[in-house]
């Protein structure tokens, strides 16, 4: 396994909206191949957490380091850092107007100004991978919501970013859709690519990912490795949350 | 409408047959009734007409077959002059208002006296009646003699006060669109890099336009109609044309003529829209709509 290196890094991120309080000082380092599963009740910041790594939530205090550059700064553009993260989101919001290629070929031939073919080439490939090569020709809202949402993923991961942002991608699908999304993931864990994922799934979240944290209330709460955090956890929050979800 | 299914290698059942059977006579009785009754209101109303004691009269001055011969050549050339406007207004309509609906749209303190102007025009020009707007640019601006611009023609102011008038109604159309556009679309968009101008351009616009074309469509049919009125300007188009011709025969089977065509002209574009976005839904959307 290569060396690895510190791919994202947080410092003590405060964010409110309005008077509510909804980030409280999260420090959280990812490293390159990592998978890192942020669990959490709804309202906990796990979705905030995600879009202010993505600069769609400016924060009102702290730092986010990508690769060592520091992209809360003002002077930094967000257009070209958003460019370097993927995101897929718990809706899918694919673009209705564009066939399933065109939504995954849309930032490499607009943001990264690749010739079609080439950037059709890239997107042929991931659908391949994902499953959906027989599909690209197709409208989004033609497909299930499973093939939806790998669409999603086939977008995002499009223009190779340095870091996939997922959430709650499982959350609008039904339980038999879950797996066939899940499964994706898991092979981009799987394949190496960095991910930070909020997730309900908690068996998904032991499996596959490598770091697991929970935030409760917009702190973290407890983190560790997967086997530690759901088989001796350290906190009684934490005991109390896992005890209502494996039950 | 019903559309048979498509998987032919099963062969329907004895209940789905029978259904299909029922929906065709069903059909077949709806297509007779809608033939009855149609010919049935024409013939009442053709009868009420031709009995009226004024019909000979009115048939004469207004359906006169041979005056309609006579102003042919002139209404035909006129119409040519209304159809040449009207391209030319669409376009400037088109960039028009699609600016004024984005300078509407930006959002930030700083573009504050950009989208206090854009209401501003907007306000002003949807209030003002089309032919005050006439008069004003047609005959006022001439009277500036700026240089160059002295000498144009009639039509050409008729178009610029078009292009004023309907990109006002026009861009609040867009606009109402671009807001119809769900914000997690641009979240969507952003999150790929692409900046402010690219998602406009790229995600909101087309998902805009699709969801106001038969707003847009009828103001297009308006504006067809209203390029009319450019002849209070002097311009000789359809319209005056017919005035002309009906002074000349003391008839006016040339304005029923005008009418007539203009008509003709809004038809095949009012088809062109339905076929377009019914092409539309049917390629991005699944299964019927109720």
């Amino acid at each position: 396994m290569s060396a690895r290196e510190t791919v994202l890094q947080l410092r003590d991120i405060h964010k409110s909206f309005g008077d509510t309080p909804v980030l409280r000082g999260i420090d959280l380092t990812v490293t390159s191949h990592q998978v890192v599963a942020l669990i959490g009740a709804s309202g906990s910041g796990k979705s905030t957490l995600l879009r202010t790594i993505n600069l769609l939530e400016p924060i009102d205090d702290g730092q986010i380091l990508l690769r060592g550059e520091d992209i809360s700064d003002p002077r930094v553009k967000a257009d070209a850092v958003r460019a370097r993260i993927g995101v897929v989101f718990q809706a899918f919001n694919l673009f209705p107007h564009l066939t399933v290629l065109d939504n995954v070929t849309l930032a490499s031939r607009h943001v990264f100004r690749r010739a079609r073919a080439e950037a059709e080439a890239r997107g042929m490939e991931l659908l391949e991978q994902i499953g959906l090569a027989d599909k690209a020709t197709e409208y989004p809202d033609r497909l299930s919501g499973g093939q939806q949402q790998r669409t999603a993923i086939a977008r995002a991961l499009a223009t190779d970013p340095e870091l996939l942002l997922l959430d709650e991608v499982t959350s609008a699908l039904d339980p038999e859709l879950v797996g066939e999304v899940l499964d994706a993931v898991r092979q981009l864990g799987e394949s190496g690519t960095t991910i930070v994922m909020a997730t309900h799934e908690m068996a998904f979240a032991r499996d596959v990912a490598d770091h697991v944290v929970f935030l409760d209330r917009g702190v973290i709460e407890e983190e560790g490795p997967p086997a530690k955090l759901f088989w001796t956890p350290s906190s009684p929050r934490t005991r109390e949350f896992l005890a209502r979800f494996l039950a | 409408m019903t559309r048979e299914p498509r998987d032919t290698a099963r062969p329907p059942s004895e209940l789905e047959l029978g259904r299909r059977a029922f929906r065709r006579r069903q059909t077949a009785r709806s297509v007779a009734i809608a033939v009855v009754s149609t010919i049935a209101f024409a013939v009442v109303a053709w009868f009420t007409i031709l009995s009226t004691p004024g019909w000979e009269r009115v048939q004469e001055s207004f359906f006169s077959i041979d005056a309609a011969v006579k102003a042919w050549p002139r209404v035909i050339d006129g119409l040519w002059l209304n159809i040449r406007v009207l391209f030319f207004a669409v376009i400037g309509v088109a960039i028009v208002s699609l600016l004024l609906a984005t300078v509407r749209t930006l959002r930030g303190p700083v573009f504050f006296p950009l989208r206090a102007l854009a209401a501003g025009y907007t306000d002003l020009f949807r209030g003002m009646p089309l032919i005050i707007v006439l008069y004003l640019v047609g005959f006022g601006i001439p009277g500036l003699r700026l240089e160059g611009l002295g000498r144009m023609p009639a039509e050409f102011w008729g178009t610029i006060a078009l292009i004023l008038t309907y990109s006002a109604y026009v861009s609040e159309v867009l606009r109402a669109g671009i807001e119809s556009v769900h914000p997690s679309q641009r979240l969507a968009a952003r999150s790929l890099g692409l900046g402010y101008a690219k998602t406009l351009r790229l995600v909101v616009l087309p998902q805009a336009a699709r969801k106001v074309t038969p707003a847009l469509m009828n103001d297009f049919v308006a504006m067809q109609k209203d390029v009319g009125l450019i002849s209070v300007l002097g311009a000789v188009d359809a319209v005056r044309a017919a005035q002309i011709e009906t002074a000349a025969a003391f008839n006016f089977t040339p304005y029923v003529l005008a009418g007539l065509l203009f008509v003709l002209l809004a038809l095949p574009m009012i088809r062109l829209t339905d076929w377009y976005t019914a092409r539309m839904r049917v390629r991005e959307q699944m299964g019927s709509i109720v």
